[in-house]
Order: C-alpha cells, then sequence, then structure tokens
C-alpha cells in the first residue's frame, strides 16, 4: 500500500495526474487518425511497442490503397478500393487480436477514380472519434459507419461540388475535433475544405482554400488553450482556424509544402515549410522562432519526441535535430525509399520503406540505430500505426499486424 | 415511387404492413441529396432496412433503380449487409436474384451487385451466367465474357489455330468496353495481321476545325469569352495572341482519337484555343460526350455550355470525363475550348483533347453522315 505525504497530499495527486487528465487521449492505445494522436505520429499509450518486432497475424486485402490503419478499443479499420478503375470502395474492420475479419462494407465511387499510377483510390487515411469511424477516398466519396458496420450517413463531395477532383489523385486524410469532421479537397479548381457535423454530414462551414494540388492534412493545435485550433496546411502557408466554425484565428502565409505535414510539440508548431520552420502561435498572431532550411523532409512528415525533430529527407536520411534551435545532431541514412510517415513510440521511430523493409530505430543511440529490421517483401506506400504495444501496417495487398 | 420499384414491391408481397415500412424506409433513402440532405432521415430507415429477410434483397435492389449514386451506396450497403446475414442463416435467395439480373430493365448497378451476389454463392451458375452477359448493357457485366473469349483466342492461339484465335479476339473486341480489355483485343488481332479501326470503336470524333492562338497569359484566357465563343465562322479570322488566329481543318490520325493544337499551331505557352465540329445524330437520343484532357477546357454542345475545368497537367485518361447529354436529331454543333498554360517542364508540352460520343455503356454511337 503506498502511503501518501500527510502534507498537500491532493495537490501533490493534482499535479501528478495534471497532463492526462487535461489530454484525454494520454495514455490512450486508440490511434484514430492520420499518424495517431493530433495527427503528431506519436504514440501516448502508457504499453510502448518494442524494438523487436515479428508478424503476429496478416490478412489479405482485395483491393489496393495507401491509407494508414486506425485502431478503436480492439478494432482495426483499413480502407482499399478494387475494380478495374477502382470503383469499388471498401471499408474493412478487423479483430485486432487474431485478424479475423468482423465487418466489410463495399460501396461505389460516385466521384473520379483518376490517379497517377503509384498512389490510388484508398489514399486518405479514415479517422474515429472514438464512436465512429469516418473514410473518405480519392473519389471524394466520404462515409460514417458506427463501430459495428452501421452506415450512419455518406456524402459525394465531388458530387456535391462538381470540379472538386484532382487527375493525380487526393490523398488528404480526415480528422475530427470535438463534433466536427474536417474534411479537405485541396485541388487545382474548386478548391476548398470543410467541417461536417459529425451525426448527419452536413456542412457546419465550408471555406475555399488555395487553388492548387494539396495532399496534406490538417493538424489539431494542442496548444494548452481553451479553444482548439486546426492547421490547415497549404503552398500558400499554414492557416489556423476554428474546427465548430472554420473561423480564421491566425495565418502563417510564407508557403509551405503541399505533400509532407507539419508536427506540433510543446505548444510549438514544426511547419513543413523552406525546411523546418518553427512557429509559436498565440492568439490570433504567430511568431518565427527558427528555420532550418536543410531540414528538408521529402514525402514524410516529421516527429517530435522530446526535445528532438526527426526528419526524413528524399535520400532516405533520417535526421535528428534541436526542437530548440533547429540544430543537427546526427543523420542516418535508412534503407528507402520511403512514401509513408515515421511514428513513434517511447524512444523507438518506426517507418516501412517503399520496398518492405519495415525498420525500428532506436533514437537514444548514439547517431541513431536500426535496432529490428523486418522484411515484409512487399510494396508498401503507406505510414504505420502503434496501439497497444503493436504496430500495424498495411500494403496493396496484406495488412500486418507486428508485436 | 418510381414503376420499377412498385413491381418489385408487388413482387415481394407489396401491401402488408411490413411491406409498407420497407418501402418508406426505401423511399427515405432515395430522398438523400446533395450535401447531405436527407442524411438524418436515411441513418434509422437503412437500420430498419438491414433487419430484412434474405427474400427482400431483390426489392432493396430494386430500390436502386434510379436512384442518385448516393441512394445507391445507401441502398448498397444495405443489401450488402441483409445479403452477408442471409448467406450465414438460410442462404441467399440465388432464384429470384438470377431473375433479377437477366431483368435488363433494371439498372445497371444493381444487377453487377446481383451477380456479385451468385458468384459468392454459387460460383459455378455464375460463371455460366456470365458467358450470356456479352451484349450486356452493363459494361462492367461484359468484362467476364470478354476476359474468357480473350483466353480462348490465347488457347486457340497457343495451339496455332491463328483463325479461331482470330474469331474470338474479334468477339471480344466487339464487345469489349473497358479500355484495357479493348487495347488487349486490339493488339492481339493485329498481331494476326487483322485490321482494326479503334476510333469507330470507341466514337471518336475525328474531324474538327481548330483556331489559336488566343492569350492564356496568368491563365486569364479560360474565363475571358473570345469570338468563338460568341459565334463560329469558320471563314473569319480574329486577332490573336503574336497575330491573327484563323480556322484551319484538322483531322486525327490517332488510335485514340486525339486533337492536338500542337500540331497545326506548333508548341505556344499561354495560349487558348478552339476546336469546332458537327456531330449528326439519326435521331434525339440520350448520349454522353466522353472527353480526356490534361488542359484546361469548356464544352458547348448547341451552345450550351456543359462543362468548365482549370485544372493543367494532373494527368488525362480515356473518358475521364463523362457529359451526359440530350442529342437533337440531325447536326449537334459542338465547340471545345482547350487552354494551354505557362508551364515549362516537359511533361506540359500536350494541348490536346480526345472527344467520343456513346451510351452509357460505352457503346459508341455512330453518326448518321
Amino acid at each position: 500500500m503506498i502511503t501518501l505525504p500527510h502534507t498537500r497530499p491532493l495537490p501533490l495527486l493534482v499535479a501528478f495526474l495534471a497532463p492526462f487528465i487535461l489530454h484525454p487521449s494520454s495514455f490512450s492505445a486508440d490511434w484514430l487518425q492520420f499518424r495517431g494522436p493530433n495527427g503528431g505520429g506519436v504514440s501516448t499509450e502508457a504499453k510502448a511497442a518494442g524494438p523487436q518486432l515479428k508478424v503476429a497475424w496478416s490478412v489479405s486485402l482485395p483491393g489496393r490503397g495507401l491509407s494508414s490503419p486506425i485502431v478503436v478499443g480492439d478494432k482495426v479499420f483499413v480502407t482499399c478500393a478494387s475494380g478495374p478503375e477502382q470503383h469499388s470502395l471498401h471499408v474493412f474492420c478487423f479483430d485486432a487480436k487474431s485478424g479475423k475479419t468482423e465487418w466489410e462494407r463495399v460501396m461505389r465511387a460516385s466521384g473520379r477514380t483518376m490517379t497517377q499510377l503509384k498512389t490510388n483510390v484508398a489514399a486518405p487515411t479514415p479517422c474515429s472519434d472514438g464512436e465512429r469511424v469516418f473514410a473518405q477516398y480519392s473519389s471524394n466519396d466520404l462515409f460514417a459507419f458506427d463501430l459495428d458496420g452501421n452506415l450512419q450517413w455518406l456524402r459525394g463531395l465531388t458530387y456535391d461540388y462538381a470540379n472538386a477532383s484532382n487527375s493525380l489523385g487526393m490523398a488528404q486524410s480526415l480528422s475530427v475535433v470535438g463534433g466536427t469532421l474536417i474534411v479537405q479537397s485541396e485541388n487545382d479548381s474548386e478548391s476548398f475544405a470543410a467541417g461536417l457535423d459529425v451525426t448527419t454530414g452536413v456542412n457546419r462551414w465550408k471555406i475555399d482554400r488555395p487553388k492548387a494540388a494539396n495532399w496534406t492534412t490538417a493538424l489539431h493545435l494542442d496548444t494548452g488553450g481553451t479553444k482548439p485550433v486546426v492547421a490547415l496546411q497549404s503552398s500558400k502557408g499554414i492557416l489556423g482556424i476554428e474546427p465548430s466554425t472554420g473561423r480564421e484565428v491566425w495565418n502563417y502565409a510564407d508557403g509551405a509544402s503541399t505533400i509532407p505535414s507539419s508536427a506540433m510539440g510543446g505548444g510549438i508548431l514544426y511547419a513543413a515549410s523552406h525546411g523546418i520552420t518553427a512557429l509559436r502561435p498565440e492568439g490570433s498572431s504567430v511568431s518565427q522562432l527558427w528555420r532550418n532550411e536543410k531540414l528538408n523532409p521529402g514525402t514524410a512528415s516529421p516527429v517530435i519526441i522530446g526535445d528532438a525533430i526527426y526528419v526524413l529527407n528524399n535520400a532516405g536520411v533520417l535526421i535528428r535535430a534541436s526542437t530548440k534551435n533547429g540544430d543537427e545532431a546526427w543523420k542516418l541514412r535508412l534503407k528507402g525509399p520511403f512514401s509513408g510517415s515515421p511514428v513513434a513510440a517511447g524512444k523507438f521511430i518506426y517507418i516501412a520503406g517503399e520496398r518492405g523493409d519495415f525498420q525500428v530505430v532506436d533514437t537514444t543511440a548514439k547517431d541513431g540505430e536500426v535496432v529490428c529490421t523486418v522484411e515484409l517483401k512487399e510494396t508498401i506506400l503507406s505510414t504505420p500505426a502503434i496501439s497497444n504495444g503493436a504496430v500495424f501496417i498495411r500494403s496493396d495487398g496484406t495488412l500486418w499486424k507486428l508485436n | 415511387m418510381n414503376t420499377r420499384l412498385l413491381f418489385c414491391l408487388a413482387l415481394f408481397g407489396f401491401g402488408s404492413p411490413v411491406h409498407a415500412e420497407l418501402s418508406a424506409s426505401i423511399e427515405k433513402l432515395r430522398a438523400v441529396d446533395r450535401e447531405g440532405k436527407g442524411n438524418a432521415a436515411a441513418t434509422a430507415a437503412w437500420a430498419d432496412i438491414v433487419k430484412s429477410e434474405a427474400a427482400a434483397l431483390t426489392t432493396i435492389l430494386g430500390g436502386m433503380n434510379g436512384a442518385n449514386p448516393l441512394a445507391e451506396n445507401w441502398l448498397r450497403t444495405a443489401a450488402g449487409v441483409v445479403a452477408e446475414k442471409s448467406a450465414a442463416g438460410a442462404g441467399l435467395p440465388v432464384e429470384s436474384l438470377v431473375t433479377f439480373l437477366q431483368d435488363t430493365k433494371n439498372a445497371a448497378a444493381p444487377r453487377v451487385l446481383a451477380f456479385d451476389l451468385i458468384r459468392k454463392s454459387k460460383p459455378e451458375m455464375s460463371e455460366k451466367l456470365a458467358m450470356s452477359l456479352l451484349g450486356d448493357p452493363s459494361s462492367e457485366l461484359r468484362r467476364y465474357p470478354v476476359s474468357k473469349l480473350l483466353e480462348e483466342g490465347d488457347a486457340a492461339l497457343a495451339g496455332k489455330n491463328t483463325d479461331a484465335a482470330a474469331v474470338s479476339f474479334e468477339k471480344a473486341l466487339v464487345a469489349a468496353r473497358d479500355e484495357d480489355q479493348i487495347k488487349s483485343a486490339a493488339k492481339k488481332l493485329r498481331d494476326l495481321g487483322k485490321t482494326v479501326d479503334l476510333p469507330r470503336h470507341f466514337g471518336f470524333l475525328m474531324k474538327w476545325h481548330l483556331i489559336a492562338p488566343f492569350t492564356n497569359v496568368e491563365r486569364k484566357g479560360f474565363e475571358v469569352v473570345f469570338p468563338p465563343e460568341k459565334e463560329v465562322n469558320l471563314t473569319a479570322s480574329h486577332p490573336g495572341k503574336g497575330g491573327d488566329a484563323k480556322w484551319v481543318e484538322f483531322t486525327s490520325k490517332d488510335d485514340y482519337g486525339m486533337i492536338d493544337f500542337n500540331k497545326p499551331f506548333t508548341m505556344l505557352k499561354e495560349v487558348t484555343g478552339y476546336a469546332f465540329t458537327e456531330f449528326d445524330a439519326a435521331e434525339e437520343r440520350s448520349a454522353e460526350i466522353r472527353i480526356g484532357c490534361k488542359n484546361g477546357w469548356k464544352v458547348w454542345l448547341n451552345g450550351e455550355l456543359l462543362f468548365a475545368r482549370d485544372e493543367y497537367h494532373r494527368g488525362m485518361k480515356l473518358d475521364q470525363y463523362k457529359l451526359p447529354v440530350r442529342l437533337k436529331k440531325g447536326a449537334n454543333r459542338l465547340l471545345v475550348k482547350c487552354c494551354q498554360n505557362e508551364q515549362t517542364e516537359n511533361w506540359t508540352v500536350e494541348w490536346q483533347f480526345q472527344m467520343r460520343i456513346c451510351d452509357a455503356t460505352g457503346t459508341a454511337i455512330a453518326g448518321a453522315k
């Protein structure tokens, strides 16, 4: 039995628990969206996935997909698209423990399914608010199911807005904040972002976005304030908005990448802009702390672990740099090339190369070290998910659980 | 309520309270529309429908007839759940699914779903059924028999029976509506020395009059109304970018009907061109104008703007955009605006489009002249 000190026991207990009370996602095993909690790519659960991973199970998928799996409780959700024109849109729910299929739903694309050959229609990662799973596709079809597979609502965003499409394929993933689902359809023509009521799918707001193809995903900024802010990234910069109204909070207008998304840590936004630019959003303004143009993320989005930022460049080199000033600490060449992004749990980074090499990097080793490689022997273009001490990763034909 | 749905409800015993409820629920799904309209009511209706027994499957499929793509997906997923439960229980009502499939008055989408359900439940039966779908109104249902014919042709070729192979490939080409199968059949026939007229098969419009260059500096020409948008006068010339713009005749020699502005006007940048042709329809009818284009474009049919798209160099494919239209009997005037932008990369030199006229299945509609 633990005996608490007699003096001021309550404040001490509150101080200990405060981070977890203030951040409900802390120590949660759920991985609810692209790059997990708040889109940061870092697991917040206590049971970290270790360094030595093996395949626990694998299941075959009937169609292609670049989307990441997401995990809600003991359910893993994955999307894919099949058929000669990728018109058939699948949502799968698997039991996380066994890999057994719990349910599958198959829909038909109402929007355009044309994509560049490397990507495909099931490119956006689904997301969940813990009660529902939301799945979007490059065709701009959007579906909401409850966790048991009951259809709650659907939208055809290209059916609604006829020029909202990208002939290269769209890949912006969904995120949900409060009761609002953030949807982006940013392209060269009818470019927009919208906030949808999670219960009905009806627009709460819709705003025009820069007319330029964009594959980045909205980032929920956990700045510790009372009002949440979501960052929408584009070639023009990064726009901070209120997720419930779409109203502008602040605007960083110095340009940003249209492929890798940014990352958040300790109240600082590490923007994929001119390499990496560290920004401090405060109220209605945003100030620049530092910029390192050599920290150039390729396709992959950066991750923040403690006081370090990790950037994977297009040469397949993982770079560790300081979050305080952007100074580089070490570089580590991985087995690439890479289309997916790294994710992290504890001191380990997990990433899969396009040639199927799933790699675990110990970030505390001097100059970093690859401590485990699992050869999955398929082309992998997606980003892993972490839940309950396991890592989930998918290819065009397979979903694996590693633990 | 449409007549097809009424017919299905009648088959299912329309009139009883249970079936009246099913009918009402289906109507709620059919009422969904753009921007989430009807979603709230549809959620509860969907939950009611998925409680149905297997016998209701064809009624649910019948609800997809004439439905918009959003309602189709509500009903498709409901049918999927009912089928899944039925397959795990008393089994699928295969006979009624076959009847539904074979009735070509039903829409393509639910018939494809019916076929998929039959295939999962009775694969051998579906294989036999598939061979009867070679001339089906659904291009998707044609895929399997076309693929079998291609296999038969390959087998005949392996046995050095080139005549039999050519017959199989010819049948496959006539029936095929999807680009991959058409390409495959055409190549196999050409390898055997046979003549294949792909533009005729697809229904590409090959003969045009072109005029250029008008300006598209800063991509502003896309919205400018240049003289051809006001009146097409094939003998007129107009002030253009860097000189007068004049109409020239252009006939495509390309298998895929490419209308290439670079050929008569050279590889220009930040320019706008127009293409004009007439299509003579034997009768007034529904049709689809299908266009592939990686430049900014607009299309008018008989003076009515059908669609406008200001995306540049993100890719092009056959049937990239499908525009449902009503053709009038006789001459139908088609005007295409095609804008080239400022990009200088080698993958941005194309200034072109392809257009064909076909029915909703993709079957070419031949011009009357």
